[in-house]
């Protein structure tokens, strides 16, 4: 017969202080683990609904990012005329010929300043990017020193905000108008024309092209021609592998600390479980005795001590997930290596996380447990009973 | 005395218990450790700059050049005494995960103004007399197996094409904090090579080295010479060197600051374990405390021995971690050469080390203090487990 599992909760409950410090210490490392999860889940999907699978990017041969890629004029005219790109009702070409450079802006709170990327868009840019919503304002005209910005960047850099003007290229630019692009990168993005910018930047080159595919399955093939054609020094890219590539390093990076973090933390928490388990069974010694002459099989014991430190586990793992739910609130922003401009990301809970976490807590409690508990479960009942 | 060795006693009572504290504290103060180390190589750059040199780059941001025209009005600016320049090249060494920084640089000057990149005579007027020489640094050579007269090709990202390069010098350090990664070669050759293959990106530099005669007339030169190019085609923003490192770290001080705050998260867990493990500690003893209590001592010493026997597993604990803290960074130098290329413990780390470990100490310490000697004769001898 098994010891009811009533007996494991109320020995937690009866020393409630040491229950407290060890589940508080098992939840800290939990919420390190859930933060770091959440972390590497939002930059993805921030990355993953940046690009669409039916966009394809064109960029210079080996520049991974639209900042060191130029595209001469003529090159982007040979793009353009290519058969497979799709045509919109009023039989435009869905393509566009952008130009993307960084300037330095100041923060709003701190001043201090951080890479911004300008992008120099087309008529066809914002159909190719059905995330982009205008949000307040309205849209730049073309021709004229207008631009509109993203959300993250009206929000947190000095000129970005609406009717607020921005210096560079000896022109004043007024934003007119600010967009939301749900989780995506553009949100820290300035667009404006595209003529108008290259202008203003002296820089006679586009960055990249970007298209639709009217055929998606269509993709190989255009992107084997297009890097053999002798008149080109370009590479094709899917847009979803594109914007994958460019922040491999900083996923790399957040995984290996994120990994790296959470086995040492964990370490420290099985070592405290372990404490509290040693400690709930020494202090026990003859209730364990008395079990066992009632008759409680010695697995039973081993269960009620396992089940005791599960519990503690579970306590520590449910308040690791709710306090980093709390963690969605906030927008990590910062440079990325590779584009060298700054990315906004936030922390993304999904149910996934919420189990991975909570097993993990579990399996720490689990560890903690299982020497203490075999203890117990190996003491012989005359002992037992004998023990003060 | 007697209270010492009482302590040391009551310490290894309890010997499991007392080594997981011990080893739960270490494991602790070695993360601690090593995480300080990495917030301290994001600032080495900063660090190690000269109070002496100024850089000038285009305002709008850096990846925008200057002409090189603007060299001979710099120079003309009072209290500049030297003028260098350099491009920021981008190259690949066969593989993205190669990753090192390499630079096209004015080769006679820049290296005069940083006499930190100790080169050997011969080595660098063989490096200043080949137009494709390379002069790379000790750490950077030893990885790659580069030796003096080897050729070297990088992959251009920001100017296409296959470079090669014949390694002409590798320099040292003149102290620990240099970087010995890095790699420069001539920015002619740069230069010449992009005259014939992209006329209109020649002549074009990425960003000024400046020198200065003296550091407190640093501020008024920078501000002269961005008053030199205002409103022209390619206004300046000129800065000491290390404001403009500083702008570098700021772009990524979020991760700084989670990392940083992370380190912190470690100590709290592991006060928190140890608390609890004199919670537990004192809990049992509290018969003793009473006994001891009728045999006359007084609150202070059961304070004494409690608190005494905390700061010791904390500081036992806390020596083990900075002892491991040696071979794990040297284990991280040798295994993750290519994002640290050196892991240095500073002295100050090891003391924020023992003063973390004593800070755990005390807190854990300090509820089961206060119920030990507050605790009365009668209650303590009635209480049982």
């Amino acid at each position: 017969m098994p010891i009811p599992f009533s007996y494991s909760l109320r020995n937690l409950w009866t020393r409630r202080l040491t229950t407290v410090l060890t589940a508080a210490g098992m939840a800290l490392v939990v919420f390190v683990f859930a933060a770091t999860l959440m972390l590497a889940e939002g930059l993805r999907k921030t990355l993953i609904e940046t690009g669409s699978a039916d966009n394809a990017v064109v960029i210079r041969k080996s520049s991974v990012t639209e900042v060191q890629s130029g595209v001469e004029r003529a090159q982007a005219a040979i793009v353009a005329s290519r058969p497979e790109i799709a045509i919109d009702a009023d039989g435009q070409p869905l393509l566009a010929k952008e130009m993307v450079v960084l300037i330095n802006l100041p923060r709003r709170e701190s001043g201090k300043p951080a890479n911004v990327v300008i992008r120099g868009t087309g008529p066809a840019s914002l159909r190719l990017r059905p995330q982009v919503v205008l949000k307040s304002g309205r849209l730049p005209r073309p021709g004229s020193a207008e631009v509109m910005a993203g959300a993250s960047i009206a929000r947190r850099f000095r000129g970005g905000g609406l009717g607020e003007t921005l210096r560079f290229g000896m022109r004043d630019w007024t934003v007119v108008g600010v967009f939301e692009a749900g989780a995506t990168g553009f949100n820290s993005e300035i667009w404006g024309d595209v003529d108008q910018l290259m202008q203003a930047f002296r820089r006679p080159v586009y960055s990249s092209v970007l298209f639709r595919l009217s055929d998606p399955g269509s993709f190989t093939a255009l992107k084997e021609q297009l890097e053999n054609d002798p008149r080109l020094t370009l590479e094709a890219k899917r847009e979803t592998r594109f914007y994958a590539d460019q922040s491999e390093a900083m996923a790399t990076f957040l995984s290996i600390l994120g990994l790296t973090l959470t086995v040492i933390f964990s370490i420290g928490a099985i070592i405290g479980a372990m404490i509290t388990m040693y400690a709930a069974v020494a202090n026990r010694t003859t209730e364990i005795g008395t079990l066992r002459a009632l008759g409680f099989s010695r697995g039973s014991v081993l269960a009620a001590f396992v089940a005791e430190s599960l519990l503690l586990g579970l306590v520590g793992g449910i308040a690791g997930v709710l306090s980093a739910s709390l963690l969605q609130l906030l927008t990590i922003s910062t440079m990325n290596w590779q584009t060298f401009a700054e990315l906004a990301f936030g922390f993304s809970l999904t149910v996934e996380i919420c189990w991975k976490s909570l097993l993990f807590a579990l399996c720490m409690g689990l560890v903690g447990g299982v020497l203490p508990a075999l203890r117990a479960a190996r003491l012989q009942v005359v002992d037992a009973l004998r023990a003060t | 005395m007697f209270m010492l060795k009482l302590i040391l006693r009551n310490t290894f009572r309890h010997k499991l218990r007392t080594t997981l504290t011990v080893v739960g504290v270490a494991v602790a103060i070695l993360a601690f450790g090593l995480l300080r180390t990495l917030v301290g190589l994001w600032y080495l750059g900063v660090d190690s700059s000269s109070a002496t040199r100024l850089v000038s780059r285009n305002a709008i941001s850096l990846i925008f050049p200057l002409p090189i025209s603007y060299a001979e009005r710099i120079r003309q600016v009072p209290g500049v005494s030297e003028v260098a320049w350099g491009n920021w090249f981008g190259g690949i060494y066969i593989d993205e995960k190669n990753f090192f920084a390499n630079f096209a640089v004015s080769p006679d000057s820049y290296l005069r103004l940083y006499p930190e990149f100790v080169l050997a005579p011969e080595e660098k007027n063989d490096f200043l007399r080949d137009r494709k020489g390379a002069v790379v640094g000790r750490k950077l050579a030893a990885k790659y197996g580069w030796k003096v007269g080897d050729l070297v090709t990088l992959r251009g990202t920001i100017f296409p094409g296959q470079w090669e390069f014949a390694v002409r010098a590798i320099y040292r350090g003149a102290h620990k904090n240099v970087d010995e990664t890095q790699f420069f070669f001539h920015w002619d050759y740069l230069n010449e090579t992009m005259k014939k293959t992209v006329p209109r990106r020649a002549d074009q530099i990425g960003f000024f080295m400046l020198g200065v005669s003296r550091p407190d007339i640093a501020p008024e030169v920078a501000a002269n010479i961005d008053a030199t190019f205002h409103n022209s085609l390619a206004e300046t923003l000129t800065e000491t060197e290390k404001a403009f490192q500083l702008g570098f770290v700021a772009m990524t001080e979020a991760i700084m600051i989670a990392i940083r705050l992370v380190s912190y998260v470690v100590i709290v867990i592991i006060m928190v374990v140890a608390a609890n493990t004199m919670a537990m500690t004192a809990r049992e003893r509290t018969a003793e405390y009473a006994t001891l209590k009728t045999l006359g001592f007084g609150p202070g010493h059961i304070a004494g021995i409690i608190f005494g026997e905390s700061v010791a597993i904390a500081l036992v604990g806390g020596i083990l971690g900075v002892a491991l803290t040696f071979p794990a960074a040297g284990w991280i130098e040798t295994a993750l050469g290519q994002f640290f290329p050196s892991f240095t413990i500073a002295p100050a780390t090891i003391g924020y080390d023992l003063l973390a470990a004593l800070s755990v100490g005390v807190v854990a310490a300090a509820i089961p203090t206060w119920r030990g000697a507050t605790v009365r004769v009668a209650e303590g001898f009635r209480r049982i487990g």
